[in-house]
């Protein structure tokens, strides 16, 4: 990573902005929590797309000033640290401007109110996300990781849209607070189950959950401190928060329950299993977010003041202990040149506070009193133990989890440090002070938060709970000891289950490795499904796109004739009773003589450059109609045009084949066929529209209005550049498109290439 | 083409056409005619002085790029759209100014409209041409 650029170098100016910007969004985010942890909430809303009840609006209450607290802030430490990580890379201010939009889109998205607008700001965070695992875009890995990454997500989220906007039309309105005081009805609705199923879609896309959980570790491409960043601490819990947002309008349901606890029970033992196996350290990480991810959904599927209590407390300690665990991966990265667990080992000589970050972060991982993760599983337990029919099935996979979790812990925090020294690539060195700031600073808060656990539940749990809940009085008490309970006997039994596959993390990995080769891999069967995608849309391509001109145009007016002439003949509306008095006059004889006589012989004349002059002579006639019946800039018009597309077509026919001259393979009478049911169709739908009564409000609008309000005689210039102007300046654009278009597909034939070298050439 | 005729002949053709596409333009608002119809008879001018005399010395003639002809009439339309928000009107919202306009008579009428209907003009021009100066140096 750090190969092939300059560091001494460093990124200057373009580096150090984003650190203190992000700084300042932190300290201001920060100065809500005395008044968020009193119990106040914040609103503000401007106005966007009033008419469909789009607004941003923002919302700070507990669980949101958490999320952003925590995004800006370990935001600030990402960035400090990718000033360094990433030091005189060439691209350093396109990958930090990528990380600090993704800063924002995230903020927007935990604060937003409205459904609509949050839909926006989890569309950014996926696209943000799509450019930084690509950042390193020469790699053919990186590359289909972050496509794997949008698509799945993507896919994910457009579901999700759809739910949302059932639960807004059913709630009557886009607000999320608005919608909270109608979740009775909500639930009560038919469409509750799509909706349930529609979101659900999404957050489990975004959040990695099983069987969607392959992404995750595919993302793992991106940068370390990009990885510590989205793919733990925040854009991974895009999901979750939103199920936490959405608690208190959806859950309560026997659906609800079941799913969350499935769901996250299975990927939470399912990926800490995985996450044992591996042998690349930011791997292990990545899979033991996604136990992390599967334990807080389990922790959202009750109501009960236990769960969303360890909800919260489990959120911020796991948002501290991984963003500085893989920030500290981070560092042996740039430190050895290695992640490989088997390379490394006793490095904490070499890089002590490396080590003694790891430690605490660690431990904290591990759940060891007295860090905060320690009451973050004794808060699982705790609602384990209580979640009535599913306590036994919740609290055996939590055990497990929490186990495999204890295991992965040593692996990562513990052995790349002690013991025997390892044979690294490069000569072990310790990180700068940019790039360890970060992480012992969240380690330190992990501790911090341990010890004075009052400090983390008036700030950020019990606000967090009040605003799930809607009752402060429902969160529980944090504290490092509560006796001899049930528990502490589950805790213990954690420590030694985790110790017991530390001890013989070995064998036990050369058994998982041989396991999961035996089982067909997700990866593969993503591979497969895009591979069926593919191969589906180039069979339809080559049904559909035959490359031969005249079929295309067949088909185009075959399908107007069926579709229009259809729906005339099955809506019984073909009504050819009108009084055709204008045209009986005889002055339009020759009018009609002359269009008629031109159309039998284009359509039967051999010769090509007959058949089109004939075409515009029919044009012409129709234009003379024009003139006749007073529309004049009609008239013109479409005389000139029928002068344009003569010259075109002369022009053009220059390069096409002679006709077929001795009738064979004439495709004449078919055509012949087709266009008289085109004209018989086209004239039954505008003798048709004759029928109607006219309505002539607009005309005389315009009639009258023309004039003295837009200073102009002529209604249909009038109406062109001034009345409908807006409607004009899209055709021009649509004009310059076709045209600019059409020039490039002329300029890239072969003919056209040579004639410009040997242009070139001459002068 | 290779007429002597023609050729002579297309040389003051295109220049009444052009003055003639001109006009058309700019009666456009209270007679026929209008940006649209003017920019088909200047096309036909150009595209009559192409035949004639070919197309590489009717892009001399035209001296810029059929391209740049339509994009900056793209552009005028959309100055014309912004030109209102001067006058915290909506885009596209008419401006006038009449000059030298005295009791009874409305002087010259000077718009934002009528650099809409210019760029109008321009596109319908330029597009055109694009198209048919390509097609005719495909052959």
């Amino acid at each position: 990573m750090a190969a092939g650029h300059d560091e001494a170098k460093g990124n200057g100016f373009v580096g150090w902005l984003p650190v203190l910007l992000s700084a300042g969004i932190f300290a201001f985010f920060l100065q809500f929590l005395p008044q968020i942890a009193a119990g106040d909430t914040l609103r503000v809303e401007w106005a966007w797309a009033p008419s469909l009840g789009v607004a941003l609006s923002f919302l700070v209450d507990g669980l949101s000033l958490t999320f952003a607290l925590l995004i800006s802030g370990i935001g600030t430490f990402v960035l400090l640290y990718s000033n360094s990580y990433l030091a005189g890379h060439p691209q350093y201010g396109r990958f930090a401007l990528y990380l600090f939009s993704f800063m924002l889109s995230m903020l927007g998205l935990v604060l937003s109110d409205n459904l609509i607008g949050l839909f926006v700001f989890w569309e950014l965070t996926t696209l943000t996300s799509y450019l930084l695992i690509g950042f390193d875009n020469e790699s053919p890995k990186a590359r289909r990781s972050a496509l794997q990454a949008l698509l799945l997500t993507g896919a994910g989220g457009l579901a999700m849209l759809a739910g949302l906007i059932l639960l807004g039309a059913v709630g009557g309105s886009f607000e999320i607070s608005q919608l909270v005081p109608q979740a009775e009805a909500i639930k009560g609705s038919g469409l509750y189950v799509p909706i349930l199923i529609l979101i659900l879609a999404g957050t489990f896309t975004k959040s990695a959950q099983v069987p969607f959980h392959f992404w995750l570790p595919n993302a793992m491409a991106a940068p370390t401190p990009v990885s510590a960043f989205l793919h733990s601490a925040t854009m991974v819990k895009a999901g979750v928060y939103l199920m936490a947002r959405l608690h208190p309008v959806l859950s309560g349901t026997e659906l609800w329950f079941w799913t969350l606890t499935i769901f996250g029970a299975v990927t939470a033992v399912f990926t800490s299993v995985l996450s044992l196996r591996q042998d690349d350290l930011k791997q292990a990480l990545a899979y033991s977010t996604l136990m992390a991810l599967g334990t807080l959904t389990m922790l959202l599927a009750p109501s009960s003041g236990y769960a969303i209590t360890a909800f919260a407390t489990f959120l911020v300690v796991h948002s501290l202990y991984k963003a500085a665990l893989f920030l500290v991966v981070g560092c042996v990265d740039h430190g050895t040149g290695t992640r490989d667990a088997d390379l490394l080992g006793g490095l904490a000589r070499f890089m002590p506070f490396t080590a003694f970050t790891a430690a605490l972060a660690g431990l904290s991982m591990a759940g060891l009193p007295p860090f905060i993760g320690y009451i973050g599983k004794e808060l699982i337990y705790a609602n384990t133990i209580t979640a009535g029919d599913a306590a036994t099935f919740v609290t055996v996979m939590a055990l497990a989890a929490n186990a495999l979790m204890f295991a992965v812990a040593g692996v990562v925090a513990l052995r790349p440090f002690w013991g025997k020294r390892g044979d690294t690539p490069l000569e072990p060195h310790e990180a700068p002070w940019p790039m360890l700031a970060g992480p012992m600073v969240l380690a330190l808060l992990g501790l911090a938060f341990g010890l004075m656990p009052l400090l983390a539940e008036v700030n950020f749990t019990t606000p967090t709970v009040a605003a799930i809940l809607g009752d402060a009085e429902k969160a529980k008490h944090l504290h490092l000891w509560a006796g001899v309970n049930t528990e502490l006997m589950l805790s213990l039994a954690t420590f030694a289950i985790g110790g017991l596959l530390l001890a013989l993390y070995r064998p036990v990995r050369r058994f998982l490795e041989a396991a999961d080769a035996a089982t067909p891999s997700f990866d593969n069967g993503w591979d497969n499904i895009l591979d069926a995608l593919y191969r589906a849309a180039k069979w339809q391509t080559g049904i559909l796109q035959s490359g031969n001109l005249q079929r295309y145009l067949f088909t185009i007016f075959a399908t107007f004739v069926v579709a229009v002439g259809g729906t005339l003949l099955l809506k019984d509306a073909v009504n050819l009773g009108v009084a055709l008095d204008d045209m009986n006059s005889p002055r339009h004889w020759p009018e009609l003589v002359l269009i008629v006589a031109a159309a039998l012989v284009t359509a039967s004349s051999r010769s090509r450059m007959l058949a089109v002059a004939a075409l515009g002579v029919q044009g012409i006639a129709v234009a003379l109609i024009f003139i006749s019946f007073g529309a004049p800039d009609v008239a013109i018009t479409q005389l000139l045009v029928e002068t344009l597309v003569v010259v075109l077509v002369a022009v053009a026919m220059l390069s096409l084949p002679f006709l077929d001259e001795r009738g064979k393979n004439d495709r004449r009478p078919k055509d012949m066929v087709l266009a008289v049911l085109c004209g018989v169709v086209v004239s039954a739908v505008l003798i048709g529209v004759l029928q109607g009564p006219l309505d002539l409000r607009l005309t005389d609008f315009f009639e009258t209005t023309a004039a003295p309000e837009a200073f102009g005689r002529n209604i249909v210039n009038v109406i062109l550049v001034d009345f409908r102007a807006i409607d004009t300046f899209g055709e021009i654009a649509v004009i310059v498109v076709a045209a600019l278009s059409a020039y490039a597909l002329l300029r890239t034939t072969d003919s056209s290439r040579d004639r410009d070298e040997e242009e070139e050439e001459l002068s | 083409m290779n007429s002597l005729i023609l050729r002579v002949a297309s040389r003051y053709l295109a220049a009444i056409l052009l003055v003639f596409s001109i006009y058309m333009l700019f009666r456009g608002h209270n007679e026929p005619g209008g940006g649209f119809i003017g920019g088909l008879i200047g096309a036909t001018g150009f595209i009559l002085y192409a035949v004639a005399c070919g197309t590489r010395e009717a892009r001399a003639t035209l001296r810029v790029d059929p391209q740049s002809l339509a994009m900056s009439g793209l552009a005028a339309s959309l100055l014309s759209a912004f030109a209102s928000a001067l006058f915290r009107d909506a885009p596209f919202t008419g401006q006038w100014l009449f000059l030298g306009a005295t009791e009874g008579s409305k002087g010259i009428p000077v718009s934002t409209v009528i650099l809409f209907d210019i760029g109008v003009y321009l596109v319908v021009l330029g597009a055109i041409l694009m198209l048919v100066f390509a097609m005719e140096e495909e052959i």
